[in-house]
């Protein structure tokens, strides 16, 4: 891994995703140590890729492609719900945090490779023959990170909840 | 490509798969040093290129999700994930 990181900010970046976890209801993994070095892994793919690729999946190096799994990643709301924990367990839920249960390992709910594929076109576009139903002021976005949902012209730059960036939002109405 | 030779006791041909930046790999890495047996590791992360598609090939014919780690025992077997258990028993340990 990139030894150019300097303990500082990786200290820094861990605080801020502990705040912005916090804040959003979610919880970092209780081991520091395992937190620093997915932190770090975090923090190298952003050199390597320009954005914050899992640590524990492999990235294309092609930020369309990869957009599923820029941290928070589109499954750790699921894998928090089905397992207490993501797949790369930076994130758990109450009971690992609060050290009544053990973070482990758990499969990858990403699909693979051939399920894939580039949606950002469609997801831009209102959803197919709803458009005669519904006559909104304001199209609707959802963040497909956390589900917070917005109506606006465009989607926020940043989700207020999970932090995700605009990329990551789908047109939902 | 650039495999790691660790050395250790005989359990077979034993190859990882593995990302420099996941937690999981550096476990089941530290879990086969505890086991003392020899393997080889790739970091696939740091592969570029022709490497990184022949790595992607190889683990894709073992675990069609191509997530990390990936452990292929002896070329007939293979471990997904840091399964403990599923270590042990596949390296007859």
């Amino acid at each position: 891994m990139n030894s150019r990181l300097s303990d500082d900010a990786i200290a820094g970046t861990m605080e801020r995703l502990d705040k912005e976890a916090e804040e959003g209801g979610y919880h970092l993994n209780p081991d520091k140590e395992f937190v620093k070095n997915l932190t770090k892994g975090l923090l190298t793919n952003v050199e390597r890729y320009g954005y914050m690729a899992c640590p524990c999946r492999l990235a294309s190096g092609n930020k369309e492609e990869d957009l599923d799994l820029i941290c928070p990643c589109d499954y750790r709301d699921q894998d928090l719900v089905e397992y207490g924990a993501c797949y790369c367990t930076l994130y758990v839920d109450d009971d690992i945090k609060a050290g009544k249960k053990e973070a482990n390992p758990i499969p990858d709910r990403r699909p693979p490779p051939e399920e894939r594929q580039s949606t950002t076109q469609s997801m831009m576009a209102a959803p197919k023959g709803e458009k005669e139903m519904l006559r909104l002021t304001y199209p609707v976005w959802r963040c497909k990170v956390c589900g917070y949902l917005c109506a606006r012209e465009s989607p926020p730059l940043v989700c207020p909840i999970c932090k995700a960036t605009k990329e990551r939002f789908e047109r939902f109405l | 490509m650039g495999m790691v030779h660790v050395k250790g006791k005989n359990a077979g041909n034993v190859i990882l798969y593995a990302l420099s930046t996941c937690g999981w790999c550096r476990k089941t890495k530290e879990f086969l040093n505890e086991l003392g047996v020899a393997y080889d590791y790739v970091d696939t992360d740091l592969l570029a290129g022709k490497e990184k598609d022949i790595a992607r090939k190889e683990i894709l014919k073992w675990n069609p999700r191509c997530s990390f780690p990936t452990l292929v025992i002896n070329n007939k077997q293979c471990v997904v994930g840091f399964d403990k258990n599923g270590i042990r028993d596949a390296l007859q340990l």
